[in-house]
């Protein structure tokens, strides 16, 4: 979630409000909880935040509303999004989006994340996918070792096997 | 729908004494229709049949999933069932194409079309991270049998906020934390939290202190680790905050027993015999019940009964229970009259027994 007053940084001050017995729910990132003074309701408890966005989740240089946008920033997606509209938005379009704006992006994710590839669970429907992908890399690295060994009957077997699960990984894709 | 049974307001969990609640999320997506705030209304109306089909052939531990259309549900049903935590107050907010998977017990709540078309939630009693995780992910797997979701090698389970992509996965625990808040040392414990990627959520009010002492941990990062470690990670950092409110209970009633004793006896007298609470003041007394409930001052009362008190609190709650619009005044009225009935004559003094 994206903090809803700036829409630039990750929302990690979550605040219940009540005013008047109205529950009003507020997601900001710390920089804008500081500067609106939310923070500063805790009274003489004083809730500190941390710095915590201040350098590792320092999303300003990508987000920086100053600049216009690029030409790439201008190419939509099939959905109609611009990478500008996801600025101002705070959210993607479509899962194409992040193929769209796959080079944008992974700077963003790196910095909300710390990461960029995902590790945890996959659909059984990719399963099948990922082990083909998988058996591929491994191919290949025993392809460029025999080529570096001058076995060269070994390597065009090992070409061969490869083309032929790649075909088979197209279908999947397709499929 | 506030008879209806509702899982982490009826059964005792583990850990309960601390932990409200356990919740898992898991935000997922239909690969071919656009996300709901770019979807036009016939995309969030396919999104939605979709869900409701798939929903008809899944079974599982938790019974039958029942679809509930928001619009069949007027504004005070919606904000009772924000105030019981199984929808959020976006999804709220707008009802068209928009509802709730419900299992019977209510421990299975399924947004549809909120940011993402589904959020898959497990809404358990107490400390209960893998059992949690164990029913969303079966869940999970239920909807995967016939929906498409949107999926990438590289980035997971694409979601439309960037914050969630990956494993879409946020695990969250409501804690009460009255004994640290009162040794001042909260405002360590939520740098040290936020220092290894968690984020907290305090539910206060415009005064001075934290409404209810009550706080959210949840995982910030949801891509490049895998579910089990982020739920490692919230487990431990909780385990660790558990010891640490035990530990402010003990020096409390070590060095001020007396102190604490007349604050956990004021808030039950005023709780059942207040003609006039509002929120704020309701959640600060019912979290000096707690405390006393869990330092063994107080019997009779269950932690559900204390989880159920915390929802009746809520402005829109009692507005649900009283099934009409109440101006503030009166629902100070109504929550005082509520919350007498409910606390009644069931606690007791613990020395009363001897
Ligand atoms: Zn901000
Ligand atoms: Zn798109």
């Amino acid at each position: 979630m994206m903090c809803e007053e700036c829409k630039k940084r990750p929302a990690s001050v979550h605040l219940t409000k009540i005013v008047n017995n109205q529950k009003t729910e507020m997601h900001l990132c710390e920089q804008c909880a500081q500067e609106r003074g939310e923070l500063g309701f805790m009274g003489n408890i004083q809730i500190n935040f941390p710095n915590l966005l201040s350098g590792f989740f320092d999303l300003d240089q990508h987000f920086n509303v100053e600049a216009p946008p690029t030409k790439e920033e201008q190419e939509r997606c099939s959905c109609g999004l611009s990478f500008n509209d996801f600025r101002e938005l705070g959210q993607l379009g479509c899962s194409s989006c992040y193929r769209t704006f796959g080079q944008q992006i992974d700077p963003i994710l790196r910095r909300i994340h710390g990461h960029t590839r995902h590790t945890g669970k996959v659909p059984r429907k990719h399963e099948g996918k990922l082990s083909l992908q998988r058996k591929i890399q491994s191919l290949r690295q025993e392809l460029n070792e025999v080529v570096s060994r001058e076995e060269y009957e070994k390597a065009a077997q090992l070409r061969d096997e490869i083309h032929g699960l790649e075909k088979e990984l197209g279908g999947e894709q397709n499929g | 729908m506030d008879k209806k049974a509702c899982k982490w307001l009826e059964d005792p969990g583990p850990q309960q004494e601390i932990v409200l609640s356990t919740r898992i999320r898991l935000a997922r997506n239909i690969a071919t229709l656009p996300f709901p705030q770019v979807a036009k209304p016939q995309d969030l109306a396919q999104v939605a049949s979709q869900v409701r089909q798939s929903a008809e052939n899944i079974q599982g531990p938790w019974g039958k999933l029942h679809y509930q259309p928001l619009e069949e549900l007027g504004v005070l049903q919606r904000k009772s069932m924000v105030a019981k935590h199984l929808i959020s107050p976006q999804l709220a907010q707008e009802a068209e194409n928009r509802g709730v998977l419900l299992s019977p017990e209510q421990e299975l709540a399924v947004m549809v079309n909120e940011e993402d078309h589904l959020r898959i939630q497990v809404l358990l009693p107490g400390l209960d991270l893998d059992r949690a995780w164990a029913l969303a992910s079966q869940l999970d797997d239920s909807f995967e049998e016939s929906l498409d979701f949107a999926f990438s090698e590289e980035h997971g389970y694409l979601t439309a906020c960037p914050t969630n992509v990956g494993t879409g996965i946020r695990a969250s625990v409501m804690v009460h934390l009255p004994a640290i808040t009162m040794v001042n040392q909260i405002k360590q414990l939520i740098h040290g939290v936020t220092q290894v990627g968690l984020a907290v959520r305090g539910l206060y009010g415009e005064g001075t202190e934290v409404v209810g002492n009550i706080y959210q941990l949840s995982n910030q990062v949801t891509l490049g680790r895998t579910e089990a470690e982020i739920i490692e990670n919230i487990r431990s950092v909780t385990g660790q905050i558990l010891e640490q409110e035990q530990q402010a209970r003990g020096v409390l009633l070590g060095n001020a027993k007396a102190q604490i004793e007349d604050r956990v006896y004021r808030a039950y007298g005023i709780l059942t015999q207040a003609r006039i609470l509002s929120t704020q003041e309701a959640m600060s007394l019912l979290s000096d019940l707690r405390l006393g409930v869990g330092l063994g001052l107080i019997g009779g009362i269950s932690y559900p009964q204390l989880n159920q008190l915390v929802v009746t609190a809520q402005p829109s709650a009692v507005q649900g229970i009283m099934e009409r619009e109440l101006d503030p005044q009166q629902r100070d009225y109504y929550r005082a009259a509520l919350i007498r009935e409910r606390l009644g004559d069931k606690a007791r003094e613990k020395g009363e027994n001897k």
